[in-house]
């Protein structure tokens, strides 16, 4: 027997009216890996994530996540399946404490949405679970401050706290970098590494900065004008050519990489 | 942390003890007064469940604050004479009603949720209104005698002001401490999240049109349970009870005491009625005073009377306000 994929998708088209965003892209994430997403603006690298989670129904195609086909599945369901993701833009509860935001998801996840007779206050069991997650990712020590107040990339490491704390199998990250300084940029490199490796979940994140890309994916897709361009390791996606091309003639040496 | 609970804890006790010492204070003209501050602040802590907690703008609470209304009138004179009987049941009928009517409200949210709302709520105005042989159309229901109320065999007489205050009192102090101890459950975090970022909390896993009916369902419960005691209060349960412009009473005296705030909504109604209660006995153009009052006290206290009151203490003790 073979082992069910974690994520695959075939043949996945979006349409916004006339305009093809993704035209048929197929591709199959394994357990346990960093894999990667990259493309130029436009390429559709969003639109993909909003419609594997749920976000958007897809115009045609299938979405199967641990073998199941979830197409067009509302996104708490598959919240609850495992799939969990974060935004290009930050998401998260700006007025609740950063304890808070970590909170709600724990909730959820012990199944305790509607229990209203207890207080929050006498439920250590989930202060404690929402503690270490924020231990995870750095951010214990602003526990008690109100999201909003946060430095920008700390407000990001607040999404991801929220993100682990449903203990997801596979985490959507859309440009997890995006908007950092070169400091905060490392520090999430960093933390999605060790995450990768520690934390049993397989993440599949967009990326622009190609040298955070090649640096951490141990797989890659690159996506073109909603259709899938190349796949493979860090070094086979570097030498090939129409991915050069495609990014603007061969700029991939032209940032460094 | 614990400190600060037991802190707000002892003050809501002081008040309570206040409040059930007032009759043998003041008039009974001031009694009367009271009781409906003390039934509608209860009304409007039921629309800030949605409103402030939930970031659900409702126009049709008075809708099941009438339906609580016109049940537990019709209970009286069809099924039975008991207080016992009559609070319960018109706060099952307006729970039902909630739960049918919230069904297809939370499908949408901001202004659509508010203009689903309004639209329920003028049904069921319509409906108390034109139904002629059940809610006696424009005459209303009366409730031509009070309900028997015995606790322990003592027969409390509702008729007397001093005794129905009492017993509002009790009735919401019950619903009040009932909202205190949602807002305060983890229940009552999704609420607050899902005001905040309802978009994050399905992508964390739980429907957002769930929590929405649940609010909706509490909050309209809550709301028929002040109706039972509006209706028996004024002996009757009448069409304008269910009005929209009954509900926009609710956002009103929210806006005015702050929707922030745990007791905000009671802080606005009891400003709302005694300013009333005194303009209307100085002139017939009261509306007029009213409005102009409240215009000034909405932008003097931007949070709210007790919001910003909160916000201003909170900062001079240099913390964070704990409600
Ligand atoms: N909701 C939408 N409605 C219409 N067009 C959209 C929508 N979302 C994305 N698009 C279009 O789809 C294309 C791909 O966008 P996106 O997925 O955001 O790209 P990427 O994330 O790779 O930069 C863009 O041309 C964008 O304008
Ligand atoms: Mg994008």
């Amino acid at each position: 027997m073979t082992e069910t994929p974690l994520l695959e998708i075939k043949n996945l088209h979006k349409n916004f009216g006339k305009f093809q965003a993704l035209k048929g892209v197929s591709l199959t994430v394994p357990n346990g890996r960093l894999t990667a997403l990259i493309g130029p603006n436009g390429a559709g690298k969003t639109t993909f994530y909003n419609v594997v989670s749920g976000r958007y129904k897809p115009s045609s195609g299938h979405v199967y996540f641990c073998g199941e086909d979830v197409s067009g599945t509302a996104t708490h369901k598959l919240v609850g399946m495992g799939l969990l993701r974060s935004f290009q833009i930050t998401n998260i509860f700006p007025d609740l404490t950063v304890l808070e935001n970590v909170l709600t998801p724990v909730i959820i996840h012990n199944g305790k949405s509607f229990s209203m007779l207890r207080s929050l206050k006498r439920r250590s069991d989930f202060k404690e679970q929402a503690e270490k997650i924020l231990d995870m990712v750095g951010l214990a020590p602003f526990s008690n401050k109100v999201a909003s107040t946060l430095a920008y990339g700390d407000k990001r490491l607040i999404e991801i706290a929220i993100v682990l704390a449903r203990k997801p199998k596979l985490i959507l990250l859309d440009e997890p970098t995006a908007g950092m300084n070169p400091e905060e940029t490392d520090r999430i490199i960093n933390l999605i590494k060790e995450l990768a490796a520690k934390s049993g979940a397989t993440f599949f994140i967009t990326e622009h900065d190609m040298k955070v890309v090649f640096s951490i994916a141990e797989r890659i897709f690159v996506l073109n004008q909603g259709t899938p361009l190349a796949e493979g390791t860090p070094d086979e996606i570097r030498s090939n050519q129409a991915v050069r091309e495609a990014y603007l003639g061969g700029s991939l040496d032209a940032k460094g990489v | 942390m614990v400190g600060l609970f037991s802190k707000n804890f002892f003050v809501g006790f002081l008040v309570l003890i206040l409040m059930a010492l007032a009759p043998f204070f003041v008039t009974t003209h001031w009694v009367i007064i009271l009781t409906e501050i003390i039934i509608m602040s209860l009304f409007a802590m039921s629309f800030n469940l949605l409103f402030g907690y939930t970031g659900l703008l409702s126009f049709g609470q008075a809708g099941f604050f009438g339906v609580g209304a016109y049940v537990s009138a019709l209970t009286l004179t069809h099924l039975s004479s008991s207080f016992w009987v009559c609070l319960p049941v018109g706060i099952v009928g307006a729970m039902l009603f909630a739960l049918v009517i919230g069904w297809f409200c939370v499908r949408l949210d901001e202004i659509y949720f508010a203009i689903l709302t309004l639209g329920f709520g003028m049904m069921l105005f319509t409906l108390a209104h034109n139904w002629l042989s059940v809610t006696g159309g424009s005459d209303g229901l009366t409730i031509a005698s009070m309900p028997v109320l015995s606790i322990f065999g003592h027969k409390i007489e509702l008729f007397n002001p001093k005794f129905f205050y009492w017993v509002s009192l009790t009735v919401v102090s019950l619903g009040i401490i009932f909202l205190r101890q949602i807002v305060k459950s983890p229940f009552g975090l999704l609420l607050t999240a899902t005001r905040e970022n309802s978009q994050r909390v399905s992508f964390v896993g739980q429907n957002v049109r769930t929590v929405r009916l649940v609010a909706f369902t509490i909050a309209g419960s809550l709301a028929g349970m002040a109706g039972v005691l509006f209706a028996l209060f004024n002996r009757i349960a009448s069409p304008e009870m269910l009005h929209w412009s009954f509900s926009g009473k609710a956002v009103l005296m929210t806006i005015l005491g702050g929707s922030s705030v745990f007791l905000g909504p009671a802080v606005g109604t009891a400003v709302f009625f005694v300013l009333e209660h005194f303009i209307t006995s100085y002139t017939t153009n009261w509306m007029i005073f009213l409005g102009a009052i409240l215009v000034i006290l909405v932008l003097a206290f931007p949070q709210g009377v007790l919001g910003t009151l909160a916000t201003f203490f909170s900062k001079l003790n240099g913390g964070r306000n704990s409600d």
